[in-house]
């Protein structure tokens, strides 16, 4: 529809125009303004990312005492870091070992530890990921380029309302003296989800 | 810039390997994303009950015979729409925006009489 004034008018989609019209009656009865929304936008897309989750991995792999803390009562040792979820939800973290390893799936939505991750990246939402995940999860692994020794056992884990979980990955070898930040660097999100290594200490050299 | 979402896809089940893709697919899924934070952390709703709707809205939407869903939809519209549905009906259902009112206000937005919000 073009307008007589020179502007055209693209009529919204079928969802823009529901969300739109949503906000427009939650601003209006008071129970929203744009800024609050566009903070928690902003907020969830850029403040918290998997930078936080990555911060928790590498002080688990320096200091021997928070790590114990995190696998027995990942909910304390967090909330000593007050890196705490907007849901409340209880985090349990899974530590992976040579001939162990976890992945972390929600099959029926979508949960995650958005607190220490941010938000999912697409393809966790997705109804492949969701059934694959456990139906074929190493195969799943594998498209991610994560190869597994057949000896090494692999456990997933099915988030709840009730249970985020987090994976801790194996230190790399060759990070001995490392400090807990550089290390940080080294912890991908893929990585804490279980769908990959960490990154190799040599492609962050220098 | 953002990139396009879903380029790296490459079959219909395929899941996207990429890292640092965008999250939202669309500015009204990062809306519908906020909305429902901010009137959860405002004590609107539950988020358990907000969570069992969007967790049947996924389930319905993935049983439709040709829905994108079924496939990964890497824009996240599928998911979107489940959550904004989701929304919708825990705000219905504690009163907090009456089904019929986001109706109405629905077709202003559609039919251009209100474009004030973006």
């Amino acid at each position: 529809m073009s307008g007589d004034h020179g502007h055209t008018w693209h009529p919204p989609s079928e969802l823009e125009a529901r969300t739109r019209a949503l906000e427009s009656l939650l601003i209006e009865k008071g129970h929203a303004t744009p800024e609050a929304i566009d903070a928690v936008v902003r907020r969830y897309e850029t403040d918290i990312g998997p930078l936080l989750g990555a911060g928790v991995v590498a002080r688990a792999w320096v200091d021997e005492e928070f790590r114990a803390r995190l696998l027995d009562d990942a909910d304390g040792a967090l909330d000593s870091l007050d890196l705490r979820g907007f849901e409340a939800e209880h985090v349990k973290v899974v530590e992976c070992g040579p001939k162990e390893h976890h992945l972390v799936v929600c099959t029926l939505c979508s949960c995650y530890p958005w607190a220490l991750l941010g938000l999912p990246p697409s393809w966790y939402k997705s109804p492949a990921y969701r059934a694959r995940a456990v139906s074929e999860p190493r195969a799943v692994m594998a498209e991610f380029g994560l190869e597994l020794e057949d000896d090494v056992s692999v456990t997933v884990w099915d988030s709840s309302a009730e249970v985020r979980y987090l994976v801790l990955p194996l230190r790399p070898e060759g990070t001995d003296g490392w400090s807990q930040e550089r290390l940080a660097g080294l912890v991908t999100r893929d990585s804490m989800i279980g769908v990959a290594r960490p990154l190799e200490p040599r492609t962050v050299a220098a | 810039m953002r990139p396009e979402p879903g380029l790296e896809l490459e079959g219909p089940i395929a899941i996207p390997r990429s890292n640092g893709e965008p999250v939202f697919g669309a500015p009204w899924q990062s809306r519908a994303f906020g909305m429902a934070i901010v009137l959860h952390e405002s004590g609107a709703f539950e988020w358990a009950d907000f969570r069992a709707r969007l967790i049947e809205e996924i389930r319905r939407a993935e049983a439709e015979p040709g829905n994108p869903g079924k496939a990964s939809n890497p824009d996240g519209s599928v998911y979107y729409a489940c959550w904004l549905n989701a929304l919708s009906a825990v705000l219905d259902q504690g009163g907090v925006v009456p089904g019929y009112e986001l109706t109405g206000r629905c077709e202003d937005f559609r039919s251009g009489a209100r474009d004030d919000v973006h």
